[in-house]
């Protein structure tokens, strides 16, 4: 019995819950993905076709899934969360035995017209399960190490298989979104530090014993990670992606050179420019502009989420908004590092301006839950 | 579990405290890139920028339309013809077996030009244009426009080319193009970007050659945006070249067609100058070849048949070929020994058929011998014992001045390929290039064209010209580049006394209108256009004593190869002298009988402006020369419209 349930009288019931979305967070999603159908059009030379139509009507179903959960009870969310995961658990293992192979990867499950892609579903389930486990256990035992250990099974199992199909970029963010998960439950501060001294050490014990006779790798292998560190030391293979995209984002300038201009995108010397590198895009026609006014946009989501959380003395409420804040932030602070250069290229798609429909319709859904934390606050 | 609001607000404390923590940590982030994004986009923007231009825009040259090459009067001598082809480009073809099957059913396809297709399009990017066949008659490419919904990825195209529409009239003069080749590139030290064009097509010999730099013209420029494969997507900018100059030549077409149609079935040369100008009104070598094979590529069968060809059709000789002179010689060194006083016009010599020298007979070519003999009577009589005699008082060195003042043994300088120099050998030459000491019998050899004298008719034209005229003219070629009319170089006179020249000019109107001349058989009966000139034939064998003893063993039973070559120099009219011509036949047998008639047709038809009227010719020639004219191979006169062919 939580917080929750004694001041369940003070939360709105039925169609008053209207009242009580926060629109400000709607109108900034509208407006993201606006601005993520803009693109598409552009990219594809000024047409609806092959992307902008479908990732809007996803987005328009994906309205509509984020209001049907915001009207659910946060606790009937909160109940569901271990069925959730579980779920997804075995979605995650039917994927790796009878997934579609796409790009050399094992990501998609076709369920008749339906494309599942399970991974993109964990990210949601797994904040949720760690969110619920919180908030069933007692706050005093958080850093006992019992406690602890389970968490960290529940994040690295599903990172595991999803790192198996191989999907580094989502594999870090399920690793990223869960750790934040714990931190913001309060988990001592010493576990971070010895998970993040171990792994420091750990990859310099790799580079450090580079080229004498204990080295940990093949040489091949680490030509391979200096590539992946360094795209531009091998500008026509594994490079030619940033180094076009980095050349895309600056030619751009301070106010771009304007809507359907962008002659990087149209002249196809960008990889992915419709899923992972589509910021590209938006920073080479609209500029500086453009780009930062996405970033805002980006910020007021994290704003409202942590925002909410604020306000929110519901455990579980709390946790599910920051885990779904910084999971949204994880993804947009790697792909734009990605894209600028800043970070080796992995595979994470930015939200609601890449083109993609589990992952469209996967935001949503979280988004979801996190309008029905804002509306089944106690007041 | 139960827990006390206690509880509740102290966990949800923690909680708030630890989201602050991460929303501050994000919020450094987002300014990480915030900050990432002005520097990319705001401060290294201009870099970026010039970056995403280089990436995009391709800059491509369009060739220039070469210059026409045109006769003195405007005729078109070398243009540039449409070259219709057939390009297919795979990605837009699909299935490219099936549509070049169908092309074939189109237009006539050899197995060998699609396996090449085929080749070619496995080589390059899916949306290169790759020429199936071209040279294709209109016809055939209207046949590929009808059928282009059946031929999917199949286009039409126009390209130009060099093409000659006087065949081989002019190849020696104009030369032909060709497609640049490595070792045409390695020879220039600051090759033109034109030339890296594939295919781009410059002057391989002759005037396309030499005037390549006024033919060739500027390049343009397009500046295409293309993507990351290459693809042309649209044109940005375009700067047009300029087309090459046009070059009208001295060469009057009609005449040069008359010539080489006239030494049909000859090896021959014959150059035709204008005595004032030096203009070259015709400078033909037969045979002669086509050039426009050369410009497609020649086959390796036509290729052969000209190099093995005996009369060596590829060869220019007007310019190139260095004969000995003959007795045309003896008008330089009658020249030389007036000048040197060691003759006057009326003292005579003693012929007796031969003259002995240092134990070795030198023979005359008649056998008996000339008896009293004069300047005029060695000329029109061609004794070669007068010269013998004379040139020994002269010298030779005197002998060579001459020549070299009459334009021999020097290279005239003409856009042209491979031209001779010839040989004026004096003493200082012959310890030069053979260290050997003069001796009196090669100045007995020389006196008459022969021994180590060589020269070109087109030095034989000129000093035919030089004589005529009185003055030091030179040759020339080129009238006009583009709109800019060439000076005609002043003409220094001759350092000769007119008294000398008169003397042999006299002798050589008595070779063709004296009663007795060498020339009398082809003289002509217009009044105003009356012609001199100087027979030659020369020796290509030594005859021995014996074969002398048995009686000289006549041309006609001679192989062709060691058959003498026949020469004949001329100008007219020879009271007012406006032409000079050389006329050279190889192997053609003696200069009165082969040489002096093609010379005489070539003055009537220069100075007429027509095909030679019967009656210029003596009463008893005509049905010959009617017959004659009947059989020449002239071109039509309806193909002389002039047209510019530049697109």
């Amino acid at each position: 019995m939580s917080f929750l349930e004694y001041q369940v009288k003070t939360v709105p019931t039925g169609i008053r819950k209207l009242f009580y979305l926060n629109w400000g967070l709607v109108l900034v999603l509208i407006a993201v993905a606006s601005m993520g159908f803009l693109m598409l059009y552009s990219i594809a030379g000024g047409s609806m076709e092959p992307w902008a139509e479908p990732q809007i009507k996803r987005f328009a179903v994906g309205l509509l899934v984020m209001l049907v959960i915001a009207f659910i009870p946060i606790w009937f969310i909160r109940n569901m969360a271990g069925v959730a995961y579980g779920l997804s658990m075995l979605l995650l293992l039917a994927v790796e035995f009878f997934g579609q192979v796409g790009k050399g990867a094992q990501r998609w499950l076709e369920v008749g017209p339906i494309v599942i892609q399970p991974s993109e579903l964990m990210k949601v389930a797994l904040v949720m399960m760690l969110a619920a486990y919180y908030d069933w256990l007692d706050p005093k035992k958080v850093s006992r190490p019992l406690w602890v250990l389970l968490p960290v099974l529940l994040i690295v199992s599903p990172t595991v298989l999803v790192l198996m199909q191989p999907n580094l970029g989502t594999s870090l963010m399920l690793l990223m979104g869960g750790a934040a998960v714990m931190f913001a439950a309060g988990v001592s501060f010493w576990y971070f530090a010895v998970v993040i001294g171990l792994g420091v050490g750990a990859v310099a014990g790799v580079f450090m014993t580079r080229g004498t006779p204990w080295q940990f790798l093949h040489d091949y292998q680490y030509t391979r990670i200096d590539t992946f560190l360094d795209p531009t030391s091998d500008p026509l293979g594994a490079g030619y992606n940033i180094i076009q995209a980095q050349i895309a984002l600056g030619s751009g300038g301070w106010s771009g050179k304007g809507f359907m201009q962008g002659t990087q995108s149209r002249l196809n010397f960008l990889p992915e420019k419709h899923t992972d590198f589509i910021f590209t895009t938006l920073a080479e026609e609209f500029g500086f502009v453009g780009a930062f006014s996405l970033l805002l946009l980006y910020g007021l989501i994290i704003f409202f989420c942590f925002a909410a959380a604020l306000q929110n003395k519901d455990r579980f409420s709390q946790l599910l908004l920051i885990g779904i804040g910084c999971t949204f932030f994880f993804y947009l602070a790697v792909n734009l590092s990605m894209v600028m250069g800043m970070a080796p290229v992995v595979g994470v798609p930015l939200p609601f301006l890449s083109y993609g429909g589990s992952a469209t319709l996967v935001l949503m859904l979280a988004f979801g839950a996190v309008q029905s934390a804002i509306v089944h606050r106690p007041r | 579990m139960r827990r006390t609001q206690k509880d509740t607000e102290a966990s949800a404390k923690k909680v708030s405290r630890r989201a602050l923590i991460l929303g501050g940590a994000q919020l450094a982030f987002v300014a990480v890139l915030g900050a990432r994004m002005r520097y990319m986009q705001v401060e290294k923007a201009g870099e970026y920028q010039l970056l995403a231009e280089e990436n995009r825009i391709n800059i491509r040259l369009i060739p220039p339309a070469r210059g026409l090459i045109l006769d003195r009067n405007g005729k078109l001598i070398a243009g540039n013809e449409q070259n219709y082809r057939v390009v297919i480009t795979r990605e837009e073809a699909g299935d490219v077996d099936l549509v070049l099957t169908r092309l074939s059913e189109v237009i006539p396809l050899t197995p060998d030009d699609i396996d090449k297709t085929k080749k070619e399009i496995e080589r390059r990017s899916s949306f290169v244009p790759i020429v199936v066949a071209d040279w294709l008659r209109w016809q055939d490419l209207s046949a590929v426009a009808v059928n282009t919904p059946a031929l999917p990825g199949v286009n039409p195209e126009v390209g130009l080319s060099r093409h000659y529409p006087r065949f081989g009239d002019m190849a020696h003069v104009v030369g032909y193009v060709g497609p640049v080749s490595d070792a045409d590139l390695a020879a220039l030290e600051d090759p033109d970007p034109l030339l890296q064009i594939p295919k781009f097509q410059i002057g391989k010999i002759g005037v396309e050659k030499w005037m390549e730099q006024d033919l060739r013209g500027k390049a343009g420029t397009t500046q295409i945006e293309v993507n990351s494969v290459g693809r042309v997507m649209r044109e940005l900018d375009r700067q047009e070249g300029e087309a090459g100059s046009d070059i009208r030549l001295t060469i009057d077409a009609d005449v040069q067609n008359y010539v080489q149609a006239r030494l049909d079935g000859e090896s021959a040369a014959v150059v035709v100058m204008d005595v004032q100008t030096g203009d070259l009104l015709a400078m033909a070598s037969a045979p002669s070849f086509d050039p426009n094979l050369f410009v497609r590529g020649i086959s390796h069968a036509d290729y052969t048949l000209l190099m093995e060809n005996d009369h060596r059709p590829l060869a220019n000789k007007s310019v190139q070929g260095a004969y000995p002179p003959g007795s045309t010689f003896k008008i330089v060194t009658g020249l030389a020994a007036l000048e040197a006083g060691s003759i006057t016009p009326n003292s005579s010599v003693y012929c007796p058929g031969y003259l002995e020298f240092g134990g070795r007979k030198f023979h005359c070519w008649k056998h008996g011998g000339h008896g009293q003999v004069d300047l005029t009577k060695s000329l029109k009589e061609s004794c070669d014992v007068y010269y013998y005699e004379v040139a020994q008082k002269a010298g030779i060195d005197a002998i060579a001045a001459m020549g070299r003042k009459l334009g021999l043994g020097q290279r005239h300088d003409l856009p042209m390929s491979a031209i001779a120099e010839g040989v004026m050998p004096d003493k200082e030459w012959k310890q030069a290039r053979h260290k050997e000491d003069w001796r009196i019998g090669d100045t007995i050899n020389a006196s008459i064209g022969q021994g180590y004298v060589l020269a070109t008719p087109l030095q034989l034209a000129v000093m035919t010209a030089r004589v005529a005229s009185g003055k030091a003219v030179s040759p020339r070629l080129v009238l006009a580049i583009g709109d800019a009319e060439q000076p005609i170089p002043e003409a220094p006179p001759l350092d000769i006394s007119p008294q000398s020249l008169d003397a042999v000019r006299k002798g050589m109107f008595a070779v063709v209108n004296a009663p007795g001349g060498t020339a009398g058989a082809s003289r002509i009966t217009y009044e105003t256009m009356l012609m001199a000139g100087k027979t030659g034939t020369s020796q290509v064998r030594n005859i021995s004593a014996s074969e002398r003893a048995a009686g000289v063993i006549k041309n006609d039973q001679l192989p062709w190869k060691r058959r003498d070559h026949a020469l004949f120099v001329a100008y007219a009219p020879a009271d007012n002298p406006k032409i000079a011509v050389s006329v050279i036949v190889e192997h053609g047998g003696g200069g009165s009988m082969v040489a002096a008639p093609i010379a005489r047709d070539v003055i009537l038809r220069v100075l007429t402006g027509e095909l030679p009227p019967l009656d210029a010719y003596p009463a008893g020639q005509r049905n010959k020369i009617e017959e004659q004219q009947k059989n020449l191979k002239l071109r039509p006169a309806d193909d002389d419209t002039v047209v510019s062919t530049r697109a």
